[in-house]
This record gives structure tokens, C-alpha cells and sequence, in this order.
């Protein structure tokens, strides 16, 4: 075992690692602000992957304008089903919210399967990003690297929204108390559409993403990296847009080195491994690495 | 003493109904009977946690898989062993298991697992036991896939003996209902109400709240994993996914559209639920403006479940019985 595959094993970990972030910081701006554990953020992320390889297909020649077209309806489609299925649900227990997004997901999984088959479609990539570049013995894919900067991007720019911006005050005074952030004159569906919004925009981005780096795609494809994306959030300190980021590094480069690192007849047991993470993780730091460590209000 | 004799009656009607059913009805229409009574104990046993607790499981099917998998282990004959798992100790080769055996060790390692993610989990808020538990869901169901000395891995395990029949199905069924009735009925009860309501109220006048969560948990997986093994005994194949994400929303959407809580509501859920794929199976095959509609099924119970939470979240029959 050398350093090259070392540095190689890390660059494959950063680009696993973004798109957990990518869709974790979705996962925990929900969470944090309804105390929602949104089960169809992974397929909100699968109906973009979705409609990206049906429409790339024909129309490859701008596919930078079509990739924000597909960012864009995800976040269209979040917010919708925020409208829809989660609005009327505000007051109730939080329990009814979760069954309601397990039924989402459902919803999207089986209406994408009866649309276009379970079968797993190819994801028409673009030459720029499949290009695999070298840098002395390493290589790294465009696709990763764009996906990279994407998310760091995106968050940069959602922790600075949410710290200074006027709606993102609204958003955390929301997040930590729905009632009082009311008494002080905030209409709290202003900032829960917003969360769902950008939540799902991104989702839509990673599912392009997605595409981009596998080449194929399925109506199924939501369902781990949804799970994965909570694990990194819950790692990182649910709640937290720059600790789910760094959490979704931590995801990737742990998968990734425990497939690296180990005899291959371990590879199989990968996602053993994530979600024995999981468990270590509540066991011994449920607050997560950012999180603070609060008991619960009663 | 008046409920009593209700009961009685219907113990008797429903022995009546499994002697007519296994003498005189066709095999189809037998072995839907045999799944609707697997699917009633399974919405029992997941209400006892889901329903009378405040935490929310999502593992049912992981729980279903264990006792499966065991219990098809313990009883596969001599004859199919050394053929199909050449690679195991010969201890295990030759250990040939009773079922009603096999079915308790089954249920024993789902207990176990419930055990074991139970620690790190019913501890904190109630979402993350959702969340853990549909992590086992994946756990369980990458080990079966990899596990191939064990498993079979991707090919599953055939040739498992057909032992589950009505009486087994439906006496399972009578006696997980009569556990939960009582348990609900009981100074358990009271407690895993308290706990729902406010389990800071609760833990502050002295009600053991991990303690209580835990054991809800625990005896739902026992459950789960004895349900797995009939199944198992009854398909006679099992392989890793058929104990899958999709039959743990089926279960989940039975006993919310059903009732939460109520015990005769997730029975009327699972057979409102069991009910409709039959109903549409018709339409499945068929065709709309060239659209497949095949999982038109999973898609009504999808839309119903959000319908409901919406405009009945107490479900069907609210907490009552």
C-alpha cells in the first residue's frame, strides 16, 4: 500500500462525500426545521436522476441550462409536496409528518417505476465531465470534481443565507421554537417552503450528479443515499447546515477507505458498515460532531 | 365476564372457519387466508410499538428476515444440507431442529437484535429509532446478500419444508392479539400511554421509560421474527429481498390507516390493505393510454396513506379496542 493509492482512495472519498453532503445539508435544513425526517428527499434526488436521463438524451447540446432546469423542478417538486401533503399536517405530532413522507417516497418510487420501468436507464453523460483527468499517478473524473465544488459552493452560500439574510433569521428562530418564532411575527410557512425548497433544489442537483458519475439510473436509486444522506447529517449534528457537510466527508471517506483498506471479500459489506456507524455514532456522540448537546424541551 | 364469552365465540367461529378452510377451499384461496392472518399479526405486532409507545419502528421486516432465516436453517433436512451449505461445521450439518423449536430461536434472534440496536437508540429522541431501524432493514438484508455460506446469498434458500399450515398461522395470530390486548389493557398499558403523551411526565413520576420502550421493542421483534419463520414455511423459498423496504411500508400503512393504537384497527387495516392488491390485481395486467399499470396497488396505498394523514390521522377506527 502505497501514498498513491492512499491520495487516490482520498479523492474517491471527496467524491462520494459530496453528494452525501449534497443531500444531506437538504435532509437537515428539513429536520431542523420541522423536525422532519423526510424518507422522500432520496427520491426527490431519484426523480431528477430520473428525468435527467430521459432528457439528456435529446437535448445534449446545452446541458449546463438543462441541468439548472432539472435543479430547479426537484426544488419545484419539493416545494409542491411540501404544499400538498405536509402543509396540512402543521400542529400535528411530529410521527404523522415522517408516515406522510414514507408515503411520498412510495408515491414517487411507484409512479417512476410505472412511468419508466424498473429497469435501470443509461445517464447520457456530458464529454467535459466524464473526461477522467491525471495529475501524476492520481486521476480524478470531471463529474467529481464539478460535484466538489458544487456542494462546497452550496453550502458556503447556504450558511452565509441562513446566518445573515432576513429569511434565514426567520428560518432558525422557526427551527428552534415554531410557536414563538410566531408570537414575534413571523409567518412560519414563508421559511418551511423555503427549507423544502432549497432542501429539494439540491436533491436535484446531486440526482444529475448522480447520473453523471454511474451512468445509469433506476426509480430505486433514492432510497440508500436518502438514508446515507441522514446518517452523514446525524454524524455531523443534525440540524446543522456545515456540520452535515463535513458529515457527508466523513461518510464517504470512512466508506471508502473501509472498502479500500480491507481484503475484497469485505467490499460486500459496505453498507454494513455505514449504518454500524450510525449506531456507533448515537451511542457514543448522538449530538454529532457541531451539534450541541441540549436535553429534550419538555 | 361478558367479553369473555365474546371472545370464546370468536375463537371458536375462527376455529371453525381455519377446519372449513383447510378441508374444503381451493389452495389459492387457503394460502391467501394463511398471508391475511401473517399480515394481521404483523400490523398487531408492530402497533404494540408503533401504536401503544412513543417510538416508531420501521424494522419489521428486518426482524421477519432473522426469524426466517433461522428458522429455515434449524429445520432444512439432512438430505439438502450437505449440498447446499457444503462449508459449514458438522454440528450444524447434522442439527435438524423441531419447528415449533426453530420458530422460538428465530423469534429469540430477532429479540436479540431489537436488543442490541435497542441500547443505542431508545435512548434518544423517537425518530431515531425510525431511522435505526430502517438502517437494520439494510444491515440484515446486505448480510444475507454477502453471508453465502450461511445464506445462499443472492440465491436464497429453497426447499424449506412446507410445516406452516392454517392452525399454525391462526393460532399465532389469536395469541399475539390476546398479548397485545392484555399488555394494552394492563398496567403496561397505562404506562406506554404515559410515555406516549409525555414521557418527561412520565420518567418524572417514576415510570422506567427505556425500560418500557425496550421491552415493547423487543417483544414486537419476537414477534416479527416468528411471523418471518411461518412465512418462511409457507413460501418455502426465502431470499434476501423479499423481506424488503415495501414490506415494511405495507405493514406501516395498515396499521396507520387502521388506527394507531387500536388493536381491532390494525387488524381491520391489514385486511382493508390485503384486500386491495386483490382487488386490483384485474387492472395490474391492463393498460391506460399505454401506461402500465402494474404497482397501481402500491400507488393507492401510497395516496390513501397521505389522504389519511391529512383528513383522519387517527385512522380508521381511532384508538379504540
Amino acid at each position: 500500500m502505497n501514498i498513491e493509492y492512499i491520495l487516490q482512495q482520498l479523492i474517491n472519498g471527496l467524491a462520494i462525500g459530496s453528494l452525501y453532503a449534497l443531500v444531506a445539508v437538504g435532509l437537515s435544513m428539513v429536520y431542523g426545521i420541522l423536525k422532519l425526517i423526510n424518507f422522500a428527499h432520496g427520491d426527490v434526488m431519484m426523480v431528477a436522476a430520473m428525468s435527467g436521463s430521459t432528457l439528456f438524451l435529446s437535448f445534449s447540446k446545452s446541458p449546463l441550462a438543462l441541468f439548472a432546469a432539472i435543479a430547479l423542478f426537484a426544488g419545484l417538486l419539493g416545494l409542491t409536496l411540501e404544499r400538498i401533503a405536509y402543509r396540512p399536517l402543521r400542529g400535528a405530532p411530529e410521527i404523522n409528518l415522517m408516515i406522510t413522507s414514507f408515503a411520498v417516497s412510495s408515491f414517487l418510487q411507484t409512479t417512476m417505476t410505472m412511468g419508466f420501468s424498473a429497469t435501470p436507464k443509461r445517464f447520457e453523460t456530458v464529454p467535459l465531465l466524464s473526461t477522467l483527468y491525471k495529475v501524476g499517478p492520481l486521476q480524478i473524473r470531471g463529474a467529481d470534481i464539478a460535484t466538489f465544488l458544487i456542494a462546497l459552493i452550496a453550502v458556503i452560500l447556504l450558511t452565509w443565507y441562513t446566518r445573515t439574510s432576513r429569511t434565514g433569521i426567520a428560518m432558525r428562530a422557526v427551527s428552534e421554537n415554531l410557536n414563538t418564532s410566531m408570537l414575534m411575527g413571523i409567518n412560519p410557512s414563508q421559511p418551511i417552503a423555503l427549507a423544502f425548497f432549497i432542501g429539494s433544489l439540491l436533491a436535484g442537483v446531486a440526482g444529475v450528479l448522480w447520473g453523471w458519475k454511474y451512468g445509469q439510473v433506476d426509480p430505486l436509486l433514492g432510497f440508500l443515499p436518502g438514508l446515507k444522506g441522514f446518517v452523514a447529517a446525524v454524524i455531523g449534528g443534525i440540524g446543522s447546515i456545515p456540520g452535515a457537510f463535513i458529515g457527508g466527508y466523513v461518510l464517504g471517506l470512512a466508506e471508502v477507505f473501509f472498502v479500500g483498506f480491507l481484503p475484497p471479500s469485505f467490499s460486500g459489506y459496505r453498507d454494513v458498515f455505514v449504518f454500524s456507524l450510525l449506531f456507533m455514532v448515537l451511542l457514543l456522540r448522538p449530538q454529532g460532531l457541531l451539534g450541541k448537546a441540549i436535553g429534550r424541551k419538555a | 365476564m361478558n367479553k369473555n364469552w365474546l371472545a370464546m365465540a370468536g375463537i371458536l367461529l375462527l376455529l371453525a372457519l381455519c377446519f372449513w378452510a383447510n378441508t374444503s377451499w381451493n389452495g389459492y384461496a387457503l394460502r391467501l387466508f394463511m398471508y391475511l392472518g401473517l399480515y394481521i399479526t404483523l400490523s398487531v405486532s408492530l402497533n404494540l410499538v408503533n401504536g401503544l409507545t412513543d417510538i416508531f419502528s420501521l424494522g419489521h421486516a428486518a426482524f421477519m428476515a432473522l426469524g426466517a432465516y433461522t428458522s429455515a436453517l434449524l429445520t432444512l433436512p439432512l438430505a439438502k444440507r450437505a449440498s447446499a451449505f457444503p462449508s459449514l461445521a458438522e454440528w450444524f450439518q447434522n442439527l435438524v431442529l423441531p419447528f415449533p423449536l426453530a420458530l422460538l430461536i428465530g423469534a429469540g434472534i430477532a429479540a436479540l437484535a431489537a436488543l442490541l440496536i435497542g441500547f443505542p437508540l431508545l435512548r434518544l429522541r423517537g425518530h431515531y429509532l425510525s431511522v435505526g431501524t430502517l438502517a437494520l432493514l439494510v444491515i440484515v438484508e446486505t448480510l444475507a446478500t454477502n453471508m453465502t455460506f450461511l445464506t445462499r446469498g443472492p440465491r436464497g434458500i429453497n426447499g424449506i419444508p412446507t410445516y406452516t399450515n392454517v392452525f399454525w398461522v391462526w393460532g399465532f395470530t389469536t395469541l399475539c392479539i390476546y398479548i397485545v390486548y392484555r399488555l394494552k389493557h394492563s398496567g403496561f398499558g397505562l404506562a406506554f400511554g404515559a410515555i406516549r403523551q409525555d414521557d418527561t411526565a412520565a420518567s418524572s413520576l417514576g415510570i422506567p421509560t427505556f425500560y418500557y420502550r425496550m421491552l415493547a421493542f423487543v417483544l414486537s421483534a419476537a414477534m416479527a421474527g416468528v411471523v418471518g419463520g411461518l412465512w418462511g414455511h409457507l413460501v418455502r423459498v426465502i431470499s434476501p429481498h423479499v423481506f424488503s423496504y415495501n414490506i415494511t411500508f405495507l405493514i406501516v400503512a395498515m396499521l396507520v390507516i387502521g388506527g394507531l393504537g387500536s388493536i381491532w384497527g390494525s387488524v381491520l387495516g391489514a385486511v382493508v390493505l390485503f384486500l386491495i392488491p386483490e382487488g386490483l390485481r384485474f387492472l395490474e395486467s391492463a393498460k391506460l393510454f399505454g401506461l402500465e399499470l402494474f404497482g397501481l396497488s402500491q400507488l393507492v396505498v401510497a395516496i390513501m396513506l397521505i389522504l389519511v394523514m391529512i383528513f383522519r390521522p387517527q385512522g380508521l377506527l381511532g384508538r379504540k379496542g
